[in-house]
């Protein structure tokens, strides 16, 4: 840096740029703000290490010398003081940090690391079931495809934002692409449904045709209307 | 180590009752302790079938509300001396039972027996979820129909569910117990076959108990199946699954009615 500046003149550029700091704002008596001050350094120790400070001093009167120590109190907790605001320029010496004015209030946005876990694992967007899903139980998962290593029975319902794959007997109920997905499929080894339903169309028990009734099937929507052909 | 079995089923009037005893003095018989728990409080049963209800002082709910003690409320069977009863109370409702206590009679069941067989109530509320909370085993009784077949298969969710050893990611080992079979009828078309309801329920088959009058008999005298006609083919059938619960392995072999001659030519029907 120092090489360069003395071989060629460069230009001095500046611009305007505004920093959110934290504001102090001491009321009297300053003996018991400074208290407060160590009560909450107790409970957080470093809170305030690196982070940019501004005393307010509109709500209170203090002559040069009391401003002067209370800046040296804050720095003896490791407080480091930006700029102060809502005093005279007259009241402050050289040696005190400089006068800020037009400040403006702002939301101060809590800026927590991220869960690294959360942030790692993608949300799944498939179930998988080893167990047969029994009587009087409800699957619900909108978020993808459901697996079922088994059968799921009678009474038992799966709902599932994509496609259902059941290896397996399918005496329920399910419900396929609830979530508006009309490309989602309803597959079974066995289909003995009382119900199926895929992006709002279904068809009962009663509807599903006798010849794929307990064949490996599928049900598919072709437009409007649901399709139940056999696998295979 | 104390073995927790809960005799369950879903639907009523399967033969729940009827099993827990024919198990229990089954067991008893092959020199296990065993104590049968009647949970259905307020339409008690067990207590009948097994020839006590002269006898109850104490009850379940005595016992859970500290009224008495545990050794007040057991009943000691007066044939099997191995065999207690711990019967439920008529007089309230199922809504006397917590969890709390019933953990608490579990608790110091286990330290005297070696078996204690919890009869469910039917259903699938409170007194059924209580006598299967603690269970390590369940036995799954179920008759050949469609609507059995299927409240026991909602009952086996729950076993895998709402059991304390489901909670811990443990298994509750479980069982189905197939009563009332009727192989003529079966043969007919007329029930459901074995193979439909284990395909149904995919859970191990602990026996076949077929179709009997000895069963109302037995329960009619106070006295469980298994102990009232021990030749009959229903307590021949509890015995083979009681040794299977033991760990034996027995073939699975469905028992018939011993028909004389003359019960053929009259074509009299054991049901």
């Amino acid at each position: 840096m120092h090489g360069t500046r003395e071989q060629t003149r460069q230009l001095v550029r500046m611009r305007g740029r505004s920093y959110v700091a934290f504001v102090f704002s001491p009321v009297v008596p300053i003996q018991g703000w400074l208290e407060e001050i160590d009560a909450m350094l107790a409970r957080s120790p470093g809170f305030f290490i690196g982070k940019p400070v501004v005393l307010d001093l509109s709500a209170v009167e203090l002559s040069q010398s009391a401003i002067a120590h209370l800046v040296a109190s804050l720095e003896q907790r490791d407080i480091r003081i930006l700029g102060i605001e809502g005093v005279d320029a007259s009241h402050l010496t050289t040696s005190m940090p400089p006068l800020l004015t037009g400040g403006r209030p702002t939301v101060l946005v809590q800026n927590e690391p991220k869960k690294p876990e959360a942030a790692a694992r993608p949300k799944p967007n498939s179930l998988l079931l080893e167990s047969p899903v029994r009587s009087g139980q409800s699957i619900v998962f909108t978020d993808g495809d459901v697996t079922v290593l088994g059968s799921v029975g009678s009474g038992a319902e799966i709902v599932a934002g994509g496609s259902i794959h059941i290896y397996g007997a399918l005496r329920g109920r399910a419900m396929a692409g609830v979530n508006g997905n009309s490309a989602a499929r309803i597959f079974c080894q066995k289909i003995e449904a009382e119900l199926l339903a895929i992006d709002g169309y279904y068809q009962t028990a009663e509807d599903i045709d006798v010849n794929v009734r307990n064949r490996a099937a599928q049900a598919w929507l072709d437009g409007d209307t649901m399709k139940i052909t056999p696998l295979n | 180590m104390a073995k927790v079995l809960v005799v369950t089923s879903g639907k009523g009037g399967v033969g729940k009752t009827t099993s827990t005893a024919a198990l229990g003095a089954a067991l008893a018989q092959m020199g296990e302790k065993v104590v049968v728990v009647d949970f259905d409080v307020g339409l008690r049963n067990l207590d009948l079938v097994m020839g006590a209800e002269r006898r109850v002082v104490f009850d379940l709910i005595n016992v859970v509300q500290g009224v008495a003690k545990l050794s007040q409320a057991l009943i000691r069977d007066k044939r099997l001396e191995n065999l207690w009863l711990l019967p439920a109370s008529q007089t309230r409702d199922k809504d006397a039972l917590t969890e709390e206590g019933v953990g608490n009679i579990i608790a110091e069941l286990r330290t005297r027996f070696d078996w204690i067989l919890c009869d469910s109530p039917a259903g699938i509320e409170r007194g059924a979820t209580l006598a299967m909370r603690y269970a390590d085993e369940a036995v799954v009784v179920t008759n050949p129909e469609v609507s059995s077949v299927r409240d026991s298969d909602r009952i086996i969710g729950m076993l895998d569910s709402k059991t304390v050893r489901a909670e811990k990611g443990e298994r509750v080992e479980k069982h189905v117990l197939i009563t009332r079979y009727d192989s003529g009828r079966a043969a007919r078309g007329e029930m459901l076959s074995i193979d439909d309801i284990l395909e149904i329920l995919a859970t191990p088959l602990l026996g076949i108990i077929p179709e009997s009058q000895d069963v109302l008999l037995a329960s009619n005298v106070g006295s469980p199946v298994t102990l009232n006609n021990a030749a009959s083919a229903p307590a021949r059938a509890y015995v083979d699954a009681t040794r299977r619960l033991m760990g034996e392995t027995v073939p699975m072999v469905v028992p018939v009615e011993r028909k004389g001659l003359m019960d053929r030519l009259l074509g009299r029907r054991a049901a």
